[in-house]
């Protein structure tokens, strides 16, 4: 009884590690990945579910191309990132934490990031932005579109 | 057998100091996140790039190193011995330093931080007043180290203490050293740090555990980042003197994973040191085994609970859970675990070394040591800022953060995170320790520092921390769940120019029961942001309430962009730059915001250049009386 229970402690104890990989390699959590792990760490479905529905870092649905992160944290926020959010928002048409249409943008928000001194910030595929104005996001929203696009217009 | 022992480590030691010595000239990069995110990675390959070129490399090394704190200036050079201050380094300005500083031996003027207050150009980084007036002791090796390399650590001393402890000092010794000390927690809480891993010591069981927890989540708040970015093995050394100390054999360290450089240099780190002896089996030659594991988080604000965190590690829902039994007796798996956060991890080593006693004569009464603080938002020198306790607000916010930007006037600071509250200008005199923030209604909390100026509405920053926490709440306890959720209505209620007379009172209501009704510190001081902003800024709340009026010109709702037809030029500018369209004129004519279409995104009012600032927000009657003009409609085209 007791090596069972220190058995399943260990898997259960891989469970966020292997949801790390899970949705570094496909972007997000696919239905069959559940019940694989459940399978092979013995834990029920719906407590695996339970868990990655509880942490912000895993997600059901598949991210778009590009990531665009909004840093909404104190400094950010008293410095105007509400507004830098409500552009982008507005120009993809989209709530943070969804993906538009074309599977081109998911917007996001974090707590903080932690580069202060450059808010409020925008994170476009990892790179950072920063000082944004309400100006600033149509172009970084136009320099993340697929290149193809862009060199169609110029000709 | 370990291969190495501590006679090995010596050895080491004093064959990298030689060798460091012959190195006449150190180029240091900061390599923190704010630098990171200025480009200073490719500062640091143009430098080691032309350095190569110009065939140096046997007299000049480039490092790129722990975060500096200056985060305001970034990208940092730093060029050592002589610790000469170069801030905002461009590509451009590399091949300069290299002719001029490194061959010539001459200062560039332009690259140096010029005080604001003198105009005077400071050359060495100890001068900087931003750096003058902090005492660094956690941070003092950063800007030295490559976090990346073990040797730099051990170089500068590094592993000292560790030494120290496994062949000079008995467990019971270092708990009573800690002890003395009177070095609290820095994660919030304040306990007391030696006393915590004494009851650790005592509880009985063959298997213990301690962590060190780095999911710093405050908004506004990233010392711990820095520190395990930039010094990683300061808090490994610190963890490895604790386990001893408690007696426990296995060790994790859990991060944000928001803070991928932290998990990647701690994961390097942990490796070096394996390699090195200083963890695994018989540390340093000695009888003790003790290993880390990382942990990274997966974003819940909530695991940074000492009972979530552990909940989290176990892979479970990071729920907390009620204490007793405390962590100490019964933790992770059950068994007794001792947590601390990241800078209380990285003191330990410098209290071994130094002694209680020193550490003791820093700081206040109740309150020793030093900490470190994010000094954010509205301030000039935005960075980080390690300073004795009991210095007070003003000191660190003017002395050392350069007052206010734009000569705005100061406001308030907002301390602790979403647990902490506002203070506000007439208590700038207060010095800083655990229990005088308690007693104004904040807290110390990780040590975020978020300054705000006249141009802050306070209404709006309680809706933001409650709108935080509500979201951050893990659903446990239903006052916590349900209550934040009802503050943040009635605060966006209020912002929205729809509220209340019976707010003010309901919110303070329903924010006594959060408190007394939520089993965790989350739910505990969540109502602080709003119970201080109203304390110490009801008549913003009240302005809101009665007059439909947002003095601060924040909340959307309650104003509105106007152009000042005797100020505006004609120049096009905010009319190209709105993204709807709603302002009609012509070049040399007075252009009109149609209020109707706009959205009130601010583009015209920060594109109006700032000579001509013929751009306004109004609210309150000021604001009716513009909507009721004619004018303020669409021009017919």
């Amino acid at each position: 009884m007791e090596r069972e229970r220190k058995e399943f402690m260990v898997d259960q104890r891989e469970l966020i590690h292997i949801l790390h990989e899970v949705q570094n390699h496909y972007g997000y959590i696919p239905p069959q990945a559940i019940s694989q792990i459940s399978r092979k760490l013995r834990i029920s479905e719906s407590e695996i579910f339970g868990v990655l529905t509880f942490y912000k870092a895993f997600t059901l649905h598949p991210r778009g191309e590009h990531l665009i992160t909004i840093c909404m944290g104190t400094a950010c926020h008293v410095r105007g990132a509400p507004m830098i959010l409500d552009e982008f928002k507005r120009k993809l048409g989209v709530e943070p934490g969804e993906t538009t249409g074309d599977n081109q943008f998911t917007l996001e928000t974090v707590n903080c990031v932690g580069a202060c001194a450059l808010g409020p910030i925008a994170i476009g595929d990892g790179e950072y932005h920063g000082q944004m104005k309400t100006r600033d996001v149509d172009k970084i929203i136009e320099d993340l579109k697929p290149k193809k696009g862009k060199s169609a217009k110029n000709e | 057998m370990n291969e190495f022992n501590a006679t090995h480590l010596d050895k080491i030691r004093d064959e990298i100091s030689d060798s460091r010595k012959k190195q006449k000239t150190c180029i240091t990069i900061c390599g923190g996140t704010g630098c990171h995110a200025y480009g200073c990675l490719k500062v640091a390959e143009a430098f080691k790039e032309e350095i190569r070129k110009q065939k140096l490399q046997d007299s000049v090394e480039v490092r790129t190193t722990g975060c500096h704190g200056f985060c305001e200036r970034g990208p940092i050079v730093v060029i050592q011995p002589e610790g000469i201050f170069y801030q905002r380094i461009k590509l451009s300005d590399i091949n300069e330093v290299i002719s001029e500083t490194i061959i010539n031996k001459k200062v560039i003027n332009r690259l140096l931080y010029v005080d604001p207050r003198t105009n005077k150009e400071i050359i060495l980084e100890k001068d900087v007043p931003f750096y003058k007036k902090q005492k660094r002791i956690v941070f003092s090796n950063n800007g030295f180290i490559d976090p990346t390399d073990i040797r730099d650590y051990i170089a500068l001393g590094g592993y000292r203490a560790l030494t120290k402890i496994l062949f000079d000092m008995t467990s019971e010794e270092v708990i009573e050293e800690i002890k003395a000390s009177g070095l609290r927690g820095r994660g919030g809480a304040g306990f007391l740090t030696g006393k915590k891993w004494e009851i650790c010591r005592e509880s009985n069981s063959h298997l213990k555990y301690v962590i060190c927890n780095a999911d710093e989540g405050d908004p506004g708040a990233y010392m711990d980042r820095s520190l395990l970015e930039g010094n990683p093995h300061s808090v490994i050394e610190g963890m490895i003197i604790g386990a001893y100390a408690i007696g426990a054999s296995e060790g994790f360290i859990y991060v944000r994973m928001e803070y991928p450089l932290a998990v990647k240099n701690v994961t390097i780190a942990l490796e070096q040191a394996r390699k090195f002896g200083l963890l695994g089996k018989s540390i340093l030659g000695s009888e003790f085994q003790f290993d880390i594991h990382i942990f990274k988080g997966a974003g819940a604000f909530v695991s940074g609970e000492e009972t979530s965190l552990m909940a989290s590690i176990e892979g479970r829902r990071a729920f907390p859970r009620q204490r007793p039994p405390f962590p100490a007796q019964e933790g992770l798996w059950g068994k007794p675990t001792n947590i601390n956060n990241v800078e209380t991890w990285a003191n330990v080593p410098y209290i071994i070394n130094n002694g209680a006693e020193w550490y003791s004569g820093i700081g206040t009464k109740g309150s020793k040591g030093t900490k470190i603080f994010s000094l954010v938002g509205k301030i000039n020198n935005t960075g980080l800022v390690e300073v004795p306790m009991g210095m007070t607000l003003k000191e660190i916010i003017y002395a050392i953060g350069g007052g206010v930007k734009n000569h705005k006037k100061f406001k308030a600071v907002q301390t602790g995170g979403p647990s902490g509250g506002c203070i506000p200008a007439d208590m700038l005199d207060l010095p800083i320790d655990f229990e005088t923030l308690t007693k104004a209604g904040s807290m110390m909390g990780s040590g975020g520092m978020i300054v705000m100026d006249e141009d802050t509405c306070m209404v709006d920053v309680a809706r933001y921390f409650l709108d935080f926490t509500q979201q951050e709440s893990c659903g446990k306890c239903v006052p916590c769940r349900i209550g934040t959720r009802q503050l943040v209505e009635i605060l966006t209620r209020i912002t929205k120019g729809e509220g209340q007379e019976e707010d003010i009172d309901r919110l303070e209501d329903l924010a006594r029961t959060i408190k007394a009704g939520s089993l965790c510190g989350l739910g505990q001081t969540a109502p602080n942001p709003v119970l201080t902003t109203l304390r110490y800024f009801k008549d913003e709340y009240e302005a809101h309430i009665r007059d439909k009026n947002c003095p601060a010109l924040v909340c959307k709702e309650l104003i509105i962009y106007h152009i000042e037809p005797q100020k505006c030029v004609g120049c096009l500018l905010c009319l190209k730059n709105c993204p709807v369209e709603a302002i009609s004129g012509e070049r040399k004519k007075v252009h009109v915001i149609d209020q109707d279409l706009c959205i009130k995104c601010g583009a015209c009012f920060d594109v109006c250049p700032p000579k001509v600032q013929a751009v306004s927000k109004y609210t309150g009657k000021k604001r009716d009386r513009i909507l009721q003009k004619p004018s303020e409609k669409r021009v017919q085209k």
